[in-house]
């Protein structure tokens, strides 16, 4: 009985404090990415060739993101039945687009026009009970090119 | 030291290529950080401190792969890549590598 009443508190504190983060964070994501739209973040190697003369400078960012309490169980129930486990595309998404505009930052206080060459990296670092998944670091690197 | 991820550096000739060169560190984070860690967990949300923990540890394995650059006599480090693996629980491995070579 008393695990089921503190099951039921995670549960119910996990859903609130979770969704209230999750939505705070997706409002600052969205806010900085209008920010910092002045920055392209480009996925190719090849610099155009426009005649500027650049320096370059490597560029991180990183995060590490939990999932909460809540999120967890309904990723557990969908494990039984399978199909698209949202709560962790989320998790995921938050963490990449976070560490893009962490790097960004980096690049913009360096004085850079672009970044290139961007490589994301993704890991899981802490396991919980029985391998689930407890959080995620992503990792955003690149060249960003500040003109001379 | 010039650090970048490109293949090539604009407006710049390669005259020597020196190999590989590699740094890795290995971290692991403290009981508190744990104990935070988990109740993050429950909550949701970042965990500043293994962010700070892993940007620490990445920047020390970068910090060895320049020493290991410098003490082959390069000037730059090209196409530099970034991996993670978590070795053992509770403690990551960040490890750094790329080409050195001589620039004019």
């Amino acid at each position: 009985m008393v695990d089921l009443i503190i099951f039921l508190i995670l549960l119910a504190s996990g859903y609130g404090f979770g969704r209230h983060a999750e939505k705070k964070h997706y409002r600052s994501i969205i806010a900085r990415e209008k920010e910092l739209n002045l920055i392209p973040a480009i996925a190719t190697k090849l610099i155009p060739a426009t005649g500027q003369l650049y320096d370059s400078n490597l560029v991180t960012g990183n995060v590490v993101i939990s999932i909460d309490y809540f999120k967890r169980v309904i990723a557990g129930l969908r494990n039984l039945v399978g199909g698209r486990v949202s709560s962790y595309e989320t998790l995921i998404d938050r963490a990449r687009r976070e560490a893009i505009l962490r790097m960004k930052q980096q690049a913009k206080s360096e004085g850079a026009e672009m970044v290139f060459n961007i490589k994301l990296e993704t890991s899981s670092i802490h396991k919980g009970r029985r391998n689930a998944v407890g959080s995620v670091e992503v990792l955003a690197y690149g060249t960003a090119l500040i003109p001379k | 030291m010039m650090i970048t991820n490109l293949e090539m550096v604009p407006g710049k000739q390669i005259t020597k290529h020196l190999g590989l060169v590699q740094g890795s560190s290995v971290r692991a984070k403290h009981v508190g950080r744990d104990i935070m860690a988990s109740l993050k967990n429950i909550f949701g949300g970042e965990l500043k401190g293994y962010t700070e923990l892993l940007q620490d540890s990445r920047e020390e394995a970068v910090n060895r792969m320049i020493e290991q650059a410098r003490a082959v006599g390069a000037n730059a480090v090209l196409n530099v890549r970034f991996s993670t693996s978590s070795i053992a629980a509770g403690a990551a491995e960040l490890f750094a590598y790329g080409t050195a070579v001589v620039m004019d």
